[in-house]
C-alpha cells in the first residue's frame, strides 16, 4: 500500500498539512507574447468562458463526438481508479487526470498512430487516449499479468508498444531526454514521425528540462515538450518554484518554438497540437507547448489537498471542460441530451468492464521473477531469491573436485 | 595475431561494429572534431560522418538519457563518457531508466547501448578525476558492467556489448591504454562473452583475483612471485563485474584454497567484498587462510604525488600478500616441501 515516502512521485514530504493560505496562484492577466501564436492567460477562469467553437470545424460530427466520449472516458476511468484505490485493489501510488482531460484528448488527438509518447507518472488518460484497450490499462493498475506492462509497472510505468505509448516514468524529468533521443532516432532514420513528450509544470525547474531543449534544438529533433500546467508542482504553486513563471517562456533560451494554451479547451489544446506536430514533420522543429491546466484532486489519490485555496479549487472545478465541452456539443446541434447520456452510460459499461476484467485476471507468478531481467542472455546472470542462502547450487560440483 | 594497444584495441573494434551495423551509433563529448580525448574515436568522423560521430554538449544526463530513448527506437548508441567522474551526472538516466525499462516495461522494450569511460587513479588528477565507483553499476539489476584487462578482452568484450540487447557499463581505464598485447585477427573468435571471467595465468599455490588495471599487475606479480618466491600464482581476471562469473574464482579457489583480492576502487563495500563473500558462501571449507583484500585507501584521492601513490595498491601490496597468505596457511606446497622461507608448514596432499 501507498507508503508515507518523499518521493517526488508521491504524496508524503512536502505535501498537506500546511493547511490552506499558502501563495495564491496569479489571476493577473498576462500578456503571451509566444513566437507567433495565440494568446494566453494563467487565470483558467477567463478562458474558459469562450471556447473555441465547433461551428466551422475541419474534424467530422464523429470525431468532435468522439473527443467527448474520450473525455468522459477518462474522467469516468480516473473515479473509478480512486474509488478501487480506496477499496485497496490497487497500491502504490496513483495520480489522475481528474480535470485535466481537455489537455490530454486534445494533444492525443492531434497524434498520427505512427507518432510516439512519453509521459511522467500521471498518464492513465494518456494511454487511454492513445487508444489503449481500457481493460489492461485497469488490469496494470491492479497489478495483473494481463496489464499492459504485464504487472511489473504499476500507474506510474504503463507501456503499449503497438500504440507507441513510450512509457509513463516516475523520476521528475526522467522522460525528457529519453524523449529527446527517441527524436533523436527518428531524424537519424528520416522518417516523418513526432515525439510528444508530457511533463507537469515543476519539471521545467530540473536540469533535465533544460539539456533536452537545449539538445533538440541544436539537433532539430521533431520533439513536442508537453507541460500540463496544473499549476501546482505537488504542494507548491508555480510562482513559489519557478522564477519565470510563464513557463512557455522557458523555451526562449533555447530559441524554441512555444505556445501557450488554454487546457480547458480541448480544440485549442488540439489546434496547439497540430500546429507543433506540423512543425516536428516538417521542420523537424522542437515546440514547447504549455496547456495550462487544474487537477480537481490532490497531486496523488491519497494527497488530502490541503495546500491550496479554497477559492481557487472551487474555480478551477467550477470550470470543468467536459460539460463544457458538451454543451457545445448541444449548442452546435450536433447531438442531444440523449446522446450525452447514451455516451456516459456506454462509457460507465466499459469502466466496470475494466474493473471485472482486472479482477478476474490472474496475478502474476512468482516463479517469473526473473522473467524480462536483461533482454540478452549471457552466462553467469545471478537469478536468486531472498531465501536462496546461496545464489547457486554447488558451484562447479564440490564431489567432482574430490570434496575435503 | 597482431600487437596492438589497448587504445587502438577500442579504435579499431568501434569502427569495426561500425562498418557491420549502420544502427551502431557513437555520442559523447569531444569524440568528433577532438577525436576523443583519449583519441579512442580519432579519425571516424571524417570516416562515417557527423551522423554516426556525434559530439555533444557537455550535459551527461541529455545525451545519455538521449542514448537510452534512441536506443528504445532502434539505434545501437556506444556513448563516451570522458570520464567516469562524469558518470555521476548521468546517474538518473542509467540507474532509474537504462537499467529498468525492459523489465518495468514486461518486455515491451530494450535498450541496447553501451556506455565506454575510463576510471582509474594515479595520474595526479586529484579527487574528482581519480575514482573507481564501478561497483555502484554493478550493484545495479538490469546492467551488465565489463572492466578489460587486456587489448584482447577490450576487444572482445566491446563487440559482445555492442551486440547486446541490454546496456552495458564498458570500464575503461587510464592507465591501460598505452599497454600492448595480442589481439586475434576478426573474426568469430574474438568475441568474449559478457558474463565470464578469465583465467590471465594458471596457478596452483594461491588465487588472485582482480580486474581492469589490477589484473594486469597482477600478471606481472605471478611472474614476480614465481621467480623470486617459487609461488605458483593464479590469476583470476574477473574482467566482469555484473553478471559475476562466481564459478570461475569459485573453482580456483577450491585449486588453490588461498585467495587474495586485488582491486583499485575503495575496500568498504567494494568488488572485492563481494568476491571475498563468495569464496566463504561456495568455497568455505576449502580455505586455508582467510581471504585478504588489497584496495585504495578510503580517501578522496589527493592531488600530491607522494600521497596519491601511498593510498593506491601497489605490485608490493600484492606481494607482500601473497606471501602473508601463504604463511598463514603453511606455505606452498611443493612436493612435500614448504618453499617459503622460515616457515614450518604442514604439507597436504
Amino acid at each position: 500500500m501507498a507508503s508515507n515516502g518523499s518521493a517526488r512521485s508521491g504524496s508524503g514530504g512536502r505535501a498537506a498539512a500546511q493547511g490552506g493560505g499558502r501563495t495564491s496562484t496569479a489571476s493577473r492577466k498576462r500578456n503571451a507574447e509566444p513566437n507567433g501564436h495565440g494568446s494566453a492567460e494563467t487565470d483558467v477562469a477567463a478562458t474558459a468562458q469562450s471556447p473555441t467553437s465547433l461551428r466551422g470545424r475541419p474534424e467530422s460530427r464523429e470525431q468532435l463526438i468522439d473527443f467527448y466520449r474520450q473525455m468522459v472516458l477518462i474522467r469516468r476511468f480516473e473515479e473509478k481508479t480512486g474509488e478501487m484505490y480506496t477499496r485497496a485493489k490497487i497500491g502504490g501510488y496513483c495520480h489522475l487526470n481528474l480535470g485535466e482531460e481537455a489537455t490530454v484528448v486534445g494533444v492525443m488527438s492531434a497524434l498520427e498512430p505512427r507518432d510516439y509518447v512519453f509521459t511522467n507518472y500521471r498518464e492513465h488518460g494518456y494511454i487511454l487516449g492513445r487508444g489503449v484497450d481500457p481493460n489492461r490499462v485497469m488490469a496494470e493498475l491492479f497489478g495483473k499479468e494481463t496489464g499492459v506492462s504485464r504487472g511489473r509497472g504499476g500507474s506510474m510505468h504503463l507501456f503499449d508498444a503497438e500504440a507507441r505509448f513510450m512509457g509513463g516514468y516516475a523520476i521528475v524529468g526522467g522522460q525528457l531526454p529519453l524523449a529527446t533521443g527517441a527524436a533523436l532516432t527518428i531524424a537519424h532514420k528520416g522518417l516523418d514521425e513526432v515525439v510528444v513528450c508530457q511533463m507537469g509544470d515543476a519539471t521545467t525547474n530540473i536540469g533535465a528540462w533544460h539539456e533536452s531543449l537545449n539538445i533538440a534544438q541544436l539537433w532539430n529533433l521533431p520533439v513536442i515538450f508537453l507541460i500540463v500546467n496544473n499549476q501546482f508542482g505537488m504542494g507548491t504553486s508555480v510562482e513559489k518554484g519557478s522564477a519565470e513563471p510563464d513557463l512557455y517562456k522557458k523555451a526562449c533560451a533555447y530559441r524554441m518554438r512555444a505556445e501557450r494554451v488554454d487546457g480547458n479547451d480541448l480544440l485549442a489544446v488540439r489546434d496547439a497540437t497540430l500546429r507543433a506536430v506540423e512543425a516536428g514533420r516538417k521542420d523537424k522543429a522542437p515546440t514547447v507547448l504549455e496547456a495550462v491546466s487544474f487537477r480537481h484532486r490532490g497531486h496523488s489519490v491519497v494527497d488530502p489537498d490541503r495546500y491550496r485555496p479554497r477559492e481557487f479549487v472551487e474555480k478551477g472545478r467550477s470550470h470543468d471542460p467536459i460539460p463544457a465541452y458538451g454543451r457545445s456539443l448541444l449548442d452546435a446541434g450536433l447531438l442531444d441530451e440523449n446522446g450525452l447520456k447514451q455516451i456516459d452510460d456506454q462509457v460507465n459499461r466499459i469502466v466496470e468492464a475494466s474493473v471485472a476484467f482486472a479482477d478476474e485476471s490472474p496475478e502474476p507468478e512468482p516463479k517469473d521473477l526473473y522473467v524480462f531481467d536483461f533482454a540478452s542472455e549471457v552466462p553467469n546472470i545471478d537469478r536468486s531469491l531472498p531465501g536462496d542462502h546461496t545464489g547457486l547450487a554447488d558451484i562447479g560440483g564440490a564431489a567432482a573436485l574430490g570434496g575435503r | 595475431m597482431a600487437i596492438i594497444t589497448y587504445r587502438q584495441a577500442l579504435h579499431d573494434t568501434l569502427r569495426d561494429e561500425m562498418l557491420r551495423d549502420e544502427n551502431v551509433v557513437l555520442m559523447g563529448e569531444e569524440i568528433g572534431v577532438f577525436e576523443g580525448s583519449y583519441k579512442i574515436t580519432a579519425g571516424l568522423l571524417q570516416e562515417f560522418g557527423e551522423k554516426r560521430v556525434r559530439d555533444t554538449p557537455i550535459a551527461e544526463e541529455g545525451f545519455v538519457g538521449a542514448a537510452v530513448g534512441a536506443a528504445m527506437l532502434g539505434l545501437r548508441p556506444v556513448v563516451e563518457i570522458m570520464t567516469i567522474n562524469f558518470i555521476m551526472l548521468a546517474i538518473d538516466q542509467i540507474v532509474n531508466h537504462a537499467a529498468k525499462i525492459h523489465y518495468m516495461f514486461g518486455g515491451q522494450s530494450r535498450v541496447p547501448m553501451v556506455i565506454r569511460t575510463p576510471g582509474g587513479g594515479g595520474q595526479q588528477l586529484a579527487a574528482t578525476h581519480s575514482q573507481n565507483p564501478e561497483v555502484w553499476f554493478a550493484h545495479v539489476p538490469g546492467l551488465k558492467v565489463v572492466a578489460p584487462s587486456t587489448p584482447a578482452d577490450a576487444r572482445g568484450l566491446l563487440k559482445s556489448a555492442i551486440r547486446d540487447d541490454d546496456p552495458v557499463i564498458f570500464l575503461e581505464n587510464l592507465a591501460l591504454y598505452n599497454t600492448r598485447g595480442e589481439v586475434p585477427e576478426d573474426g568469430p573468435d574474438d568475441v568474449i562473452p559478457l558474463g565470464t571471467a578469465d583465467i590471465k595465468r594458471e596457478g596452483k599455490d594461491i588465487s588472485i583475483i582482480a580486474y581492469s588495471r589490477m589484473a594486469a599487475v597482477a600478471v606481472n606479480v605471478a611472474e614476480q612471485l614465481a621467480n623470486e618466491y617459487g609461488i605458483d600464482a593464479e590469476v583470476v581476471d574477473i574482467r566482469s563485474l555484473r553478471p559475476l562469473d562466481r564459478t570461475t574464482i569459485v573453482n580456483s579457489v577450491k585449486k588453490t584454497n588461498r585467495a587474495v583480492v586485488f582491486e583499485e576502487d575503495w575496500r568498504s563495500y567494494g568488488v572485492g567484498a563481494e568476491v571475498a563473500a563468495t569464496i566463504q558462501e561456495y568455497a568455505f571449507d576449502y580455505l586455508d587462510a582467510p581471504v585478504r583484500r588489497i584496495a585504495a585507501a578510503e580517501v578522496a584521492l589527493p592531488y600530491s604525488k607522494v600521497m596519491e601513490l601511498s593510498a593506491l595498491p601497489t605490485a608490493q601490496h600484492l606481494v607482500d600478500a601473497v606471501r602473508a597468505t601463504l604463511a598463514a596457511s603453511g606455505g606452498a606446497r611443493r612436493n612435500g616441501g614448504i618453499v617459503i622461507p622460515g616457515l614450518a608448514g604442514v604439507a597436504r596432499g
